[in-house]
């Protein structure tokens, strides 16, 4: 067998345990087999890859092995932060993932043009180069700076950032890149080559800068996941500048996955993906507000606690607010609390809730509340006229009902979580300015609905103390 | 383009890792990025909601997949030296998306647990 051969078979053994591994978390049951399943493939390729190198001769081993060190002296810290803050996380590794696929891109092409080699840089390996390089270094810069926004970095505006014309300059931009990476494809060894190389990659920089600028924090779930997106697609224009299927199936199955995510978080916002990009949202919403100044009805722990003694069915709708106070195990102290009294206690969580996809789930798992009580939108809405008390944690935006019923409020059509259908709302947030959106929340001022004005760890910590407190068994 | 030399394959130097026997695989490349697409959204679809955050932390591990091009290119021979830099650094990023992305999965994964038989309210 030739060390080609050896080769293409570890490749191909890698791409379906790849496809094993995201096969296997469709159930929580299974996902950890897909988390092994995933590093056997990884480690299947970079061996595969060090064989097919050594066999053709390479070189520079101990460096190479030194990246690997140190890659993973970086790696594992990161892999150990509180997962609140996996969602910048997230973003970061996006950014080293794009800036890992822009980086081979570079080195290519200027491989190739040293070489003068016009076979290697035939028009169609230019035009998946270009594309490496675009969405490789795009995604870096852009995802650097979702991770700084969700970091709170400060000197990093968090509020979306628009100016006027915005979209036109961004356009203009990328069709300049454009415009240079067709004048590449077809003079690739041009004395000008390695200076509009250059270019375009300056110019993704600036663009992954421009298209994140005006995105605000309750667009970051889709705006991760269309970078996650990218960030594979750039793996599949590497497999096809290398012409390695290995590079071009794992990529797409990033590339697919981050494209669904994306669909999911725009559907459970009734938005397309242009309005996502180009709507900068959080803008417009201000001037809309009404003078007429509405009354909060602030209550006591002690007496939600009372009411909250009575009922038989709860329903805590988490938000980012339950993010950012770390409220969870608090939260699962309330919850078993309640248990404990025989109250049926169900978590409604919207696709949405929190900064990326999935986000109050792990939250939630990792406060060790049962993953039978996460329930998702769609099938809570049912029982929520049941519900004897809804107990929002720091949501706004996704239980607004605004949204189906106010044609004038940006986020009109939005699914929501309808807690305004509960017998009695209890409402904890942290300040009495709008949400994050800027956007009033009708639900607030409903007869039947009852603010607790403060940190949500504090407010549900005291609401457990309550209700120990009183009785007990 | 391709009426050049016609001796030499179509990809330039030989690459170790690559496809085939040097030669661009176009349509073939095509084909397994349209399959490897149609199978990634449907094995998407039946991600279960819960394991979102967990699932982008895995791709975000897959799609360092990148680190075999970066060590196609750390390990050139003829390669200038910047050229070899930029495959290193790009191998220290991938690096650092496998393990941080992996690690951080499996310690997401291992918090989900169903309901205890005894009711789940005790610790």
């Amino acid at each position: 067998m030739s060390a080609e051969t050896l080769v293409q078979l570890l490749y191909l053994v890698s791409t379906a345990l790849f496809i094993l591994s995201l096969r296997w978390m469709s159930d929580p049951e299974t996902a950890r087999k897909g988390v092994f399943s995933g590093v056997a493939a990884m480690l299947l390729a970079v061996a595969g890859t060090l064989a097919g190198v050594a066999a053709t001769g390479g070189t520079h081993y101990w460096w190479i092995l030194g990246a690997f060190v140190l890659g993973s002296a970086i790696g594992y810290p990161l892999a150990l932060v509180p997962l609140t803050a996996v969602p910048q996380r997230t973003a970061l590794s996006h950014a080293f993932g794009g800036l890992a696929a822009g980086l081979v891109g570079t080195a290519k092409y200027f491989l190739y043009y040293g070489q003068r080699n016009a076979e290697a840089l035939a028009p169609f390996i230019v035009v998946a180069l270009v594309a490496e390089i675009l969405l490789g270094f795009l995604t870096f810069t852009g995802s650097l700076l979702a991770a700084g926004k969700l970091q709170e970095v400060a000197w990093i505006p968090q509020r979306p950032v628009t100016y006027p014309f915005q979209n036109l300059v961004n356009l203009l931009l990328f069709a300049v890149a454009l415009g240079l990476g067709v004048a590449l494809v077809l003079n690739p060894l041009a004395a000008w080559g390695p200076l509009a190389f250059g270019l375009i990659v300056l110019l993704s920089l600036a663009f992954g800068v421009l298209l994140i600028i005006p995105i605000g924090g309750a667009d970051m779930p889709t705006v991760i996941s269309i970078l996650n997106s990218y960030a594979g697609l750039s793996a599949v224009a590497m497999g096809f500048v290398l012409n390695n299927k290995l590079l071009i199936t794992a990529g797409a199955l990033d590339g697919s996955s981050g494209l669904i995510l994306s669909i999911i978080m725009c559907k459970a916002m009734n938005r397309s993906f242009t309005n996502v990009l180009f709507g900068a949202f959080g803008q417009a919403q201000q001037k809309a507000e009404g003078g007429e100044e509405k009354v909060y009805k602030a209550d006591t722990t002690e007496s939600a606690a009372q009411i909250m003694e009575q009922a038989s069915l709860v329903v805590i709708v988490p938000g980012y607010g339950m993010a950012v106070a770390q409220a969870q195990h608090k939260v699962r102290e309330l919850y078993d609390l309640l248990k404990k009294r025989g109250i049926t206690v169900k978590f409604a969580i919207h696709p949405v809730a929190g900064r990326m996809p999935g986000h109050m789930n792990v939250l939630l798992a990792e406060a060790e509340i049962p993953y039978d009580d996460l329930v998702e939108m769609d099938e809570i809405n049912g029982d929520m006229p049941q519900a004897d008390v809804a107990l929002i944690i720091g949501a706004n935006d996704v239980v607004n009902p605004a949204a189906r019923t106010d044609k004038t409020s940006p986020i009109y059509g939005m699914p929501i979580i309808d807690a305004d259908k509960a017998r009695t709302v209890y409402a904890i947030k942290r300040s009495k300015n709008p949400g994050f959106a800027g956007i009033d929340n009708e639900l607030y001022f409903l007869d039947k609905t009852f603010m607790l004005f403060g940190d949500a760890k504090a407010v549900v910590g005291d609401l457990a103390r309550k209700l120990a407190g009183e009785g007990g068994h | 383009m391709r009426e050049g030399t016609p001796t030499t394959a179509v990809q330039g130097p030989p690459h170790p890792a690559g496809g085939g026997h040097g030669q661009l695989d176009l349509m073939g490349a095509l084909f397994v990025f349209m399959l490897a697409t149609f199978i990634g959204i449907m094995v998407i679809q039946r991600v279960s909601r819960l394991l979102h955050t967990p699932l982008m932390s895995l791709t975000n591990a897959i799609s360092a997949i990148a680190v075999v091009g970066a060590i196609i290119v750390s390990a050139g021979k003829e390669a200038p030296t910047f050229i070899t830099v930029l495959g290193l650094v790009a191998i220290v990023c991938s690096t650092t998306n496998i393990v941080s992305g992996f690690f951080i999965t499996d310690r997401m994964l291992k918090m989900f647990k169903k309901r205890d038989v005894n009711g789940g309210a005790s610790r």
